[in-house]
């Protein structure tokens, strides 16, 4: 089990609802499922995942988040998820107000793209950053809209939602990220994984 | 055809009131059943059939000696599995294989129906089936599963009966017909009253069919039942068993003849008073303005788990009109799973060889019925 998910389960409380927007194979919502609550749901916008989610025997929409989370009424799940995906879409603005909208709280993971090896990369080769997170080049990767884990927090100020938790995590280690570190945090952590509220 | 001695029939006692605001009692609903209800009586499913099907969903069909209409989705170890499940299937009200309908006598006049055969609706057709459930002793089905007109039966029983259904799978479908699915039904009528032979819906008396018109009716359906490029690719403008074209109107082009055919095996089985009917049924369903413009409303009473299902290359009910179900019941935070299938064979996609699909159905029933819901 990816520590990623460990650290998700543990930010999540014991029987609430939760929408896993991007659910993908379903490997989150069966970790949460048989940990947390039954009363898990995912939209997923490609058919072979949805597939193994209901082989999985998990209750999943096909869909896309950019546009099918808006049949969702509005605080319909305690949590939402994001895993990973939120530099994937169009308008990954419309999609965080989305999140806030359908769940009280949302989890947002986005990998840090001010990691110090991403920065060197670039300095020091002069193309786009390949990496074991970031593994595509830059005409084919679906990453559209990459962000560091201090543009993540600048972005919660500008559109006006609340950072209630904010992680690093380095190495399977897990930090918390405050405003004297987050210099530091921003250079060495791999990913950074967000609790938010409107 | 010798349809009495391999049809089992309920008879439904107690009245019914249809929509259109007669009452019947007494009447016959035609079922039949596959594999075997568990001691628990949890293990049942509803299939509901669509515009031309029966209760013979698998194996061969005693009156047609064909295949079910659904052999590739049910049986032993297929996807709505007969050896964990019991599956039961009625002939729908309006129908031609037992049920009542409109090729039956009318006790008052000892004459044959015809059009003087109540309207009936979705709504109908499914007040009566529920009957089966208390004939069986079921309390609660494992699920209710149908494509086409066979959905909306899946929609308009949740709807109707909240607490009766474990899981719901409702295929290809829609909450309500379109002036499109209006349009092409009213094809058909109109082929089938223009016939000379239709007599006003009083062939039967004078011993003739309809056949040209019913065939001519089923032609044009089928066409909307497959995809264009499913057509081009099976056809394409291949000739039938000619060289070149031959300046008439005989049929030429090899979907000319498949037409034809399938026109011509269709009226061997069907009765054309009840296509009026059924396709009068489906033209009246209107979930959505049943329940004033609100779908969700229809939903709203229920636990049972959705699966809607639909199909990539369907235009006679597009994904968007399924996905219209599983907005409604997002809205009311129902619990629903949605998967759109890749296939080309167009709404038709459901009945037929279709591996994700059958995976899908399999995968979902199979993980349900473990489930505590």
């Amino acid at each position: 089990m990816k520590t990623e998910y460990k650290i998700i389960a543990d930010i999540i409380e014991n029987n609430s609802s939760i929408l896993d927007v991007g659910c993908d194979d379903g490997t989150l919502m069966e970790f949460l499922k048989a940990n947390k609550s039954t009363n898990i749901r995912g939209i997923e916008i490609s058919k072979e995942k949805v597939q193994i989610c209901i082989a999985k025997g998990l209750t999943v929409i096909e869909g896309n988040a950019e546009f099918d989370l808006k049949q969702f009424p509005n605080d319909s799940f305690d949590y939402v998820v994001l895993g990973q995906t939120l530099q994937a879409f169009v308008n990954p603005e419309l999609v965080i107000k989305e999140l806030l909208r359908v769940g009280k709280k949302a989890i947002v993971t986005i990998p840090n793209f001010g990691h110090w090896r991403v920065r060197l990369n670039l300095l020091i080769k002069g193309t786009m950053p390949i990496t074991n997170s970031l593994p595509h080049k830059w005409y084919n990767t679906p990453n559209i809209h990459m962000c560091t884990i201090k543009d993540f927090v600048k972005f919660s100020e500008i559109i006006g939602f609340k950072i209630y938790k904010s992680l690093a995590l380095k190495n399977k280690n897990i930090s918390n990220i405050n405003n004297s570190n987050l210099f530091f945090k921003n250079l060495f952590g791999e990913l950074g994984i967000f609790l938010i509220e409107k | 055809m010798n349809i009495k001695e391999n049809i089992k029939t309920l008879i439904i006692e107690k009245p019914l009131k249809l929509d259109c605001g007669q009452t019947i009692s007494n009447f016959p609903l035609a079922y039949e059943t596959f594999g075997n209800l568990n001691k628990d009586k949890d293990n049942a499913i509803l299939v509901c059939h669509a515009l031309t099907g029966d209760q013979f969903v698998t194996g061969i069909n005693p009156i047609t000696k064909k295949d079910g209409w659904w052999t590739y989705a049910v049986g032993p170890n297929k996807s709505i599995d007969t050896n964990k499940y019991f599956v039961i299937c009625a002939n729908v009200l309006g129908g031609c294989m037992g049920s009542f309908g409109p090729g039956h006598e009318n006790p008052k006049t000892k004459k044959i129906y015809g059009t003087d055969f109540p309207v009936i609706t979705i709504n109908d057709i499914v007040n009566a089936q529920v009957n089966l459930l208390d004939f069986f002793g079921i309390e609660k089905l494992f699920s209710v599963v149908g494509g086409s007109m066979g959905g909306m039966q899946v929609l308009q029983f949740v709807s109707n009966f909240p607490d009766k259904a474990k899981t719901a799978i409702p295929i290809a479908c829609t909450s309500s017909h379109s002036a499109q699915n209006i349009a092409f039904n009213e094809l058909g009528r109109q082929a089938i009253t223009a016939d000379h032979n239709w007599l006003d819906g009083n062939y039967n008396s004078k011993n003739t069919v309809p056949d040209k018109g019913l065939a001519v009716a089923r032609m044009a359906a089928h066409i909307t039942y497959l995809s264009k490029k499913g057509l081009q690719e099976k056809f394409g403008r291949k000739l039938q068993e000619r060289d070149d074209l031959k300046f008439g109107f005989d049929a030429d082009f090899q979907i000319e003849s498949y037409l034809r055919y399938q026109g011509s095996v269709f009226v061997d089985r069907f009765d054309a008073n009840s296509y009026l009917y059924i396709t009068r049924a489906m033209d009246y369903f209107d979930l959505v303005k049943q329940f004033n413009g609100n779908l969700s409303n229809a939903f709203k009473n229920t636990k049972t788990k959705f699966f809607v299902i639909s199909f990539t290359s369907d235009w006679l009910y597009p994904t968007q009109e399924n996905k219209e179900i599983v907005i409604a019941l997002n809205a009311i935070n129902a619990n629903v799973g949605f998967v759109e299938i890749e296939s080309d064979k167009g709404h038709d996609s459901f009945l037929l060889d279709v591996p994700d699909f059958l995976q899908a159905v399999k995968n979902f029933l199979d993980k349900s019925f473990l489930e505590k819901l």
